[in-house]
C-alpha cells in the first residue's frame, strides 16, 4: 500500500497513545483495514514496523481476532446474530433472508463489492433480539422483511440510520471509528431507546426509587 | 422487591452523555471529595461495602484492589474490562451507551485509590456507539482538567485510554485481555501471578468490570450505610438486570441484589403469549440454567450457587416452551468452540467433539451411550482446562441433562426443528417474516 503522509501521522498517533508500541498494533490494523477495506500482507507489514515485531508476529495477531479480514469486504458488513436468543427469537430466518437476498453465505462477499455477509456472535444486544448489524452499528429487532429491505435501501444509496446510533457510512469509515473513536458522530441519533428505558420508566410510572441519599452526603 | 434506579435513573435525559448533562444529575462530585481523601481511605470504603465484581465471579472489589502492592516503585495500572461478549449478556454496553461519564468518573476515582496514572477501557471492537460515546466522554473529562495533570488541583495526574478489541470473546477473560492490549493474540496467561502483582506490562494492575466501575462514584458518594440499604449481606447493593428473552417487555432494569425472577419477569410484562417459562439463565450461557421451580429464588451471589446455578453477569436470558433446550446448548456449544482460543487441549478439543456430537442430536441422530459420553467429556474438561472458558464450556449439557433428559432422549430418533416448529420461537409473524 502507498503511504500517505497523513496515515504515516495517525500511526504514528497510535504508537504515542500507548506505554509501549506493541500494544498499537490491534488499533494500527483497524486503521490500515479503514484504508483498505481488508487486512493485506502489506497493511501488517507497515504496523509490524511501527510496533516493532516481526511481520510474522504481527500476522499471527491479526489472524487470531474475527474483525481482521484477509479478503475484501466492500462498502458495507451485514452482520447476523445467530446465537441463541437472537438466532432462535428469529435470527435464524433473518440470515436466511439476507443469504437469499445477496445470494452469499457466511464470510462471502457479492462480486459487486457491496456487501459482505457473517453470521456474528452474541453482540451484546440480547434484549433487542433479533439484532443485525451493518457496518457493526446497531440494527436491532429486525424481521427477515425489515432485515431485506435495510439492504435494499443501502443499495439504493438512501439514508439508513442505525437503531441506536448514526446514520450508516460504511465499513472503512467504521474502521477509521474503532482506532480514532473521536468521530463527532456521539451525539448522533438516539442511542438511548425504549428497551434501555424499560425499568426506568415502570419505576417511575409506579413511584418507585432508590432510598434516599442521607442528608449532608449526597454525591 | 421495588425497582431502584440508581446508575440508570437519568438515562431518560437524552444529554446524560454529556458532560454538562452528567453534571446537571450531580456529576463528578464524588470525585472531587474522593481526591480530598486519602487513597487506603477509599478502598477501604469500597471494601466496607461489600461491592462484588460484576463480570461475572462476583469477587469482592475492595479486596481485589487491597492486592496492589504499595510503594512497590512501579507503575500501576487500571484496565476496565468492556468486552461484554457472552451469550445474554447486555448491561455494560447500554451503561456505557447511555451514561458513559459514570464510567469515566469510576475510572479516575479508582485510579487515584490504586495509585494508577494510566487507567485503560478496553471495549469489544463489534460496538462503535459505545466506543465513541466512551471516547467522548474522556475527551470532555480531559477537557474539564479532570483527566490529565494535576486533576483539581490534587496533584494527581491520570491519562485514560479507549482500546478497541476485534472481535474475540476470550479477550474478556483478564489475561487474555491484558495480552491482548500489549498487542499479543488474546490468550489466557498462567495464574499466579495474578494482575495484582503482575498485570499489564508485569505492573500490578487492577483489572473491573465496567458495571463494578460504575458502582464507584455511588458508594464514594453516598456511603457505606446508603449502599447496603440495597441487597444482602453477602450480596449488597443494586444490579443492572438486562432481561431478554419471551417476555413482553424485554429491558434494562435496576433492582437491589436479592430481587427474584418471577418479580423480575413481571416487571417484564410477564410472558409473550401466555406462554409458560421452560428454561432461564440468571447471567450469562455459562451458568447451568434453570427452570420454572426456581422462579422465586432471590438473585443473589448466595442464593444463586445454593440452586446449583450462579448469578453471573445478572443478565437473565429467559425461553418459553416453544424452544428446544438441545437445540439452545447445541447453539451455545458451536459458540465455545468457535471461541475457544485453542492454547489447552481438553478445551480445544473437546469443544469440538461435543459440538459436533450435540449437532448429531440436534438433526435426531444422537445416540443413548451418546448422552453418556457428553457427560464424561465434560467432566474431563472442568476444572482440567487453562481458563474459565473451558469451564464454561462444560456447563450448559450437564444443566440441561439434569432437567429435560426426555429431550436428548428424543433427540436420538427425531430431529428438533420436527419437534419444535422453529417458527413458534419467533418474536414476529405473518408478513414480516416474509
Ligand atoms: C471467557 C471469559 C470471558 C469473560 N468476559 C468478561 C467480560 O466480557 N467482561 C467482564 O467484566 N468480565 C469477563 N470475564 C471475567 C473476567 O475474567 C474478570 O473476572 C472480571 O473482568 C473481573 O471484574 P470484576 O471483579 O469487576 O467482576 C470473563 C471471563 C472469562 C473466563
Ligand atoms: S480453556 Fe479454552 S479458551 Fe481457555 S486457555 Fe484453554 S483453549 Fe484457551
Ligand atoms: S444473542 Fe444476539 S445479541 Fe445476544
Amino acid at each position: 500500500m502507498a503511504i500517505s503522509e497523513s496515515t504515516r501521522e495517525q500511526l504514528d498517533e497510535l504508537v504515542a497513545r500507548y506505554p509501549r508500541p506493541r500494544s498499537a498494533l490491534m488499533p494500527m490494523l483497524h486503521l490500515v483495514q479503514s484504508l483498505e477495506g481488508e487486512v493485506t500482507p502489506e497493511g501488517i507489514a507497515l504496523c509490524a514496523d511501527m510496533a516493532g515485531v516481526s511481520a510474522a508476529e504481527a500476522t499471527a495477531v491479526a489472524s487470531f481476532y474475527t474483525m481482521y479480514k484477509r479478503r475484501p469486504v466492500g462498502r458495507h458488513h451485514i452482520g447476523v446474530c445467530i446465537n441463541t436468543m437472537c438466532g432462535l427469537l428469529g435470527g435464524d430466518a433473518v440470515y436466511d433472508a439476507l443469504s437469499e437476498r445477496l445470494g452469499v453465505g457466511h464470510d462471502q462477499a457479492t462480486p459487486d463489492g457491496e456487501f459482505w455477509l457473517e453470521r456474528i456472535e452474541c453482540q451484546a444486544a440480547c434484549t433487542h433480539a433479533p439484532v443485525m448489524t451493518v457496518d457493526w452499528e446497531f440494527m436491532d429487532d429486525v424481521t427477515p422483511a425489515s432485515a431485506v429491505d435495510i439492504v435494499d435501501r443501502l443499495q439504493r444509496g438512501e439514508t439508513v440510520h442505525s437503531t441506536r446510533g448514526p446514520a450508516i457510512r460504511d465499513f472503512r469509515a467504521t474502521e477509521h471509528s474503532l482506532a480514532f473513536p473521536e468521530d463527532g458522530l456521539a451525539a448522533e441519533g438516539t442511542p438511548v431507546d425504549d428497551k434501555m428505558l424499560a425499568g426506568l420508566r415502570l419505576a417511575k410510572e409506579r413511584g418507585m426509587s432508590a432510598p434516599a441519599v442521607p442528608a449532608g452526603q449526597e454525591g | 422487591m421495588t425497582l431502584t434506579p440508581v446508575i440508570t435513573e437519568h438515562w431518560d435525559d437524552p444529554e446524560l452523555f454529556t458532560l454538562a448533562g452528567y453534571r446537571r444529575h450531580g456529576g463528578y462530585t464524588a470525585l472531587a471529595s474522593a481526591l480530598k481523601q486519602e487513597p487506603d481511605a477509599i478502598i477501604g470504603t469500597v471494601k466496607d461495602s461489600g461491592l462484588r465484581g460484576r463480570g461475572g465471579a462476583g469477587f469482592p472489589t475492595g479486596l481485589k484492589w487491597s492486592f496492589v502492592p504499595q510503594n512497590d516503585g512501579k507503575p500501576h495500572y487500571l484496565v476496565v474490562n468492556a468486552d461484554e461478549s457472552e451469550p445474554g449478556a447486555c448491561k455494560d454496553i447500554p451503561i456505557m451507551i447511555a451514561n458513559p461519564h459514570s464510567l469515566v468518573e469510576g475510572v479516575i476515582i479508582t485510579s487515584y485509590a490504586i495509585r494508577a496514572n494510566h487507567a485503560f477501557i478496553y471495549i469489544r471492537g463489534e460496538v462503535p456507539e459505545a466506543i465513541r460515546r466512551v471516547a467522548n466522554a474522556v475527551r470532555e473529562a480531559r477537557e474539564a482538567g479532570l483527566i490529565g495533570q494535576n486533576i483539581l488541583g490534587s496533584g494527581f495526574d491520570l491519562e485514560v485510554v479507549v482500546h478497541a478489541g476485534a472481535g474475540a470473546y476470550i479477550c474478556g477473560e483478564e489475561t487474555a485481555l491484558l495480552d491482548s492490549l500489549e498487542g499479543f493474540r488474546g490468550q489466557p496467561r498462567l495464574k499466579p501471578p495474578f494482575p495484582a502483582v503482575a498485570g499489564l506490562y508485569a505492573s500490578p494492575t487492577v483489572i473491573n468490570n465496567v458495571e463494578t466501575i460504575c458502582n464507584i462514584p455511588y458508594i464514594v458518594g453516598r456511603g457505606v450505610d446508603w449502599f447496603r440499604q440495597f441487597g444482602t449481606e453477602k450480596s449488597p447493593g443494586f444490579k443492572v438486570f438486562a432481561v431478554s428473552g419471551h417476555v413482553n417487555r424485554p429491558g434494562i432494569y435496576e433492582a437491589p441484589l436479592g430481587i427474584t425472577m418471577r418479580e423480575l419477569l413481571e416487571y417484564a410484562g410477564g410472558m409473550t403469549d401466555g406462554r409458560q417459562v421452560k428454561f432461564w439463565l440468571p447471567g450469562g450461557s455459562s451458568v447451568p440454567m434453570l427452570t420454572a421451580e426456581h422462579l422465586d429464588i432471590p438473585m443473589t451471589y448466595e442464593d444463586m450457587a445454593e440452586a446449583g446455578t450462579m448469578l453471573g453477569t445478572g443478565t437473565p436470558m429467559i425461553f418459553n416452551d416453544t424452544v428446544s433446550v438441545v437445540k439452545a446448548v447445541t447453539r451455545w456449544l458451536e459458540f465455545y468452540k468457535h471461541e475457544s482460543c485453542g492454547k489447552c487441549t481438553p478445551c480445544r478439543e473437546g469443544t469440538y467433539f461435543i459440538t459436533q456430537t450435540l449437532e448429531r442430536f440436534e438433526h435426531g441422530h444422537g445416540t443413548d451411550s451418546e448422552m453418556g459420553t457428553l457427560v464424561d467429556l465434560c467432566g474431563q474438561i472442568a476444572g482440567r482446562s487453562f481458563c474459565a472458558l473451558g469451564d464454561a464450556a462444560a456447563t450448559p449439557y450437564p444443566a440441561a441433562l439434569k432437567y429435560f433428559r426426555d429431550e436428548f432422549v428424543a433427540a436420538t430418533t427425531t430431529a428438533v426443528d420436527d419437534q419444535f416448529d422453529p417458527a413458534a420461537s419467533y418474536v414476529f409473524s405473518g408478513a414480516a417474516a416474509r
